[in-house]
């Protein structure tokens, strides 16, 4: 699946959800899914600002495609940042860095994010391409 | 008594619903809600005598400064202090803060004095003297507070000494909800001759407060977190010092005399009041005041600590519960968490059900470092909440565990 195959069986598993109850329910579940990172790459440096919650970004390159891992101490934002490695991961960097990540519109949740949660995900997909661009010039 | 159904009439936003939910709003140490007979106040104002003041001397312009000064004798009668010439119009706590930070800045505080805070203020009490210390080369001495949220005073003598040349501090932690024993402190401080600031942002709100009897030198609070419009506080402090204190601000209104090579400035209060100053801010607080006293200050502080002690004991409760600072009696705040869950998850799920708290720092990181948290819930009441709103809260946080647990 490419990485817009991902996000429309993202938006499909999303449109059931009545509620916003419902859909943290669904982001829970998906960031208990999410591996958890391993302590060493919790650093100051792979730590992304901007979030009420702590979280972690990493990347690295296997095979011509990146590979991140996160990991968040609050629950909701495992669940953010699962669902958008869901999408992204696996993929090479040039596709990822180029593609526009429509669900996070259609899943209701720009809309209905404060301006500081807003910020947060802001942050997520700047530090997303950041590692992107890092990746695209090795 | 307070007549809680009749005066949450008075608050237009309390009956709006959020995503679906009557609202719950227990967040009011970050800012409270507003009655209609402020914002009704300002409006009249705004229609009626809207003009700059202390300028002009047409009918409009004096209408407008006989209502910011008159704003300024209710302040004045409402913290009991002595005399005008004490009360200075600011745009809030901070604000007040600062001015009195860069006042003393200029002229009190030398190389090697030193400055007294607590482990427990605001960052808007730390901030403005950690960075005055640094830039005249003096330094902070903290008050640590115990695991019960009791400041250590029993070391304040110790801490003082002919270098001491301020101690500021909290009188209610807007984080552990503890009122400290400002009355205590001062009089220690006063026997070595220091004078103390107390941030009041979270007092004056929940108790009545009386700068003479509780004979602090100075006295800073917010109107927008007791009823009033935001952009709007005050400095209190006693006319002996501000006497002697040089401006922090210049400007337009607070000059006596001037030419290109001098100048002589007003006299108080209006040497601290450079610039055109918030008069309608300041005819909201005035207005927020009367709403007070049409209220009784007493009975609001009897409703209020009742109905924060039903939520502490509602709390107390609960599973998996922390609470931090385990004061008796709270007043206006109590910051908790509960094991394993992050307080982040909890509000934003209980935001989704319409209750409206605050997650995080609290803007007061030495307070989390205290406790080894990276944050905390914190519930604060006002005069409008309800036992009824705890009881939500308390199931709002079973609805939030059992998503997250
Ligand atoms: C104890 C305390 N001090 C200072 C402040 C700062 O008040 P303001 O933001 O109104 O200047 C607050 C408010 O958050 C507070 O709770």
């Amino acid at each position: 699946m490419n990485i817009n195959d991902k996000q429309d069986r993202l938006i499909k598993e999303f449109a059931p959800l009545n509620g916003w109850i419902a859909k943290y329910e669904y982001l829970i579940n998906i960031g208990q899914q999410l591996p958890k990172m391993e302590d060493k790459y919790k650093t100051a440096e792979n730590q992304i600002n901007g979030c009420q919650s702590q979280l972690w970004v990493a990347a690295e390159l296997r095979d011509g495609k990146l590979m991140f891992q996160a990991d968040s101490n609050a629950k909701i934002t495992r669940g953010i940042i699962a669902i958008v490695l869901n999408v992204i991961n696996n993929h090479p960097p040039e596709d990822i860095y180029t593609s526009k990540l429509y669900f996070l519109d259609n899943i209701g949740f720009k809309t209905n994010l404060s301006p500081t949660r807003l910020n947060g995900l802001n942050s997520i997909i700047k530090r997303i391409n950041k590692l992107c661009l890092i990746h695209m010039q090795l | 008594m307070i007549d809680v159904k009749n005066i949450r009439n008075d608050f237009p936003i309390l009956s709006k619903k959020v995503y679906g939910h009557p609202l719950v709003y227990l967040d009011n140490a970050a800012t409270t809600q507003k009655p209609r007979y402020v914002s009704e106040k300002v409006k009249d104002f705004y229609i009626n005598s809207n003009s700059n003041i202390h300028r002009g001397v047409h009918y409009l312009s004096e209408k407008a400064s006989m209502a910011y000064e008159d704003a300024r004798v209710t302040v004045k009668n409402f913290i009991n202090a002595a005399s005008l010439r004490e009360i200075i119009f600011t745009a809030g706590t901070t604000a007040a803060i600062n001015l009195l930070a860069d006042s003393l800045g200029r002229s009190f505080i030398k190389e090697n004095d030193e400055i007294i805070i607590t482990e427990m203020e605001h960052h808007s009490n730390i901030e403005p003297w950690r960075v005055l210390c640094s830039r005249n080369n003096a330094s902070l001495k903290v008050i640590p507070f115990d695991d019960q949220g009791k400041l250590l005073i029993e070391k304040i003598p110790s801490m003082i000494n002919d270098k001491t040349k301020l101690i500021a501090l909290c009188h209610v932690s807007n984080v552990l909800g503890v009122i400290n024993p400002v009355k205590e402190i001062i009089q220690t401080a006063h026997r070595a001759g220091v004078p103390v600031l107390l941030d009041a942002a979270q007092s004056v709100p929940h108790l009545p407060v009386d700068v003479h009897d509780l004979g602090c030198d100075f006295l800073v609070f917010s109107g927008h977190k007791m009823y009033a419009e935001t952009g709007i506080g005050i400095l209190y402090g006693k006319e002996k010092y501000l006497d002697m204190l040089p401006p922090a601000q210049t400007g337009g209104g607070m000059i006596d005399y001037l030419d290109f090579t001098g100048s002589t400035y007003a006299d108080l209060p209006l040497k601290f009041e450079a610039g055109t100053p918030n008069y309608a801010g300041a005819v909201s607080l005035a207005a927020a005041i009367d709403y007070l006293h049409n209220i009784g200050v007493e009975s609001i502080a009897r409703y209020e600590q009742d109905l924060i002690c039903y939520a502490v004991d509602r709390l107390n409760e609960e599973e998996n519960i922390i609470i931090y600072g385990n004061t008796f009696p709270h007043c206006g705040s109590v910051s908790f968490n509960f094991e394993g869950v992050h307080p982040y998850d909890a509000a934003a799920i209980m935001d989704k059900m319409g209750i409206a708290i605050r997650s995080g720092t609290h803007c007061a990181q030495p307070v989390m470092a205290h406790f080894g948290v990276k944050g905390t819930m914190r519930l604060s009441v006002a005069l409008y909440n309800t036992r009824e709103e705890i009881d939500l809260l308390i199931e709002g946080t079973r609805k939030a565990k059992s998503l997250l647990l």
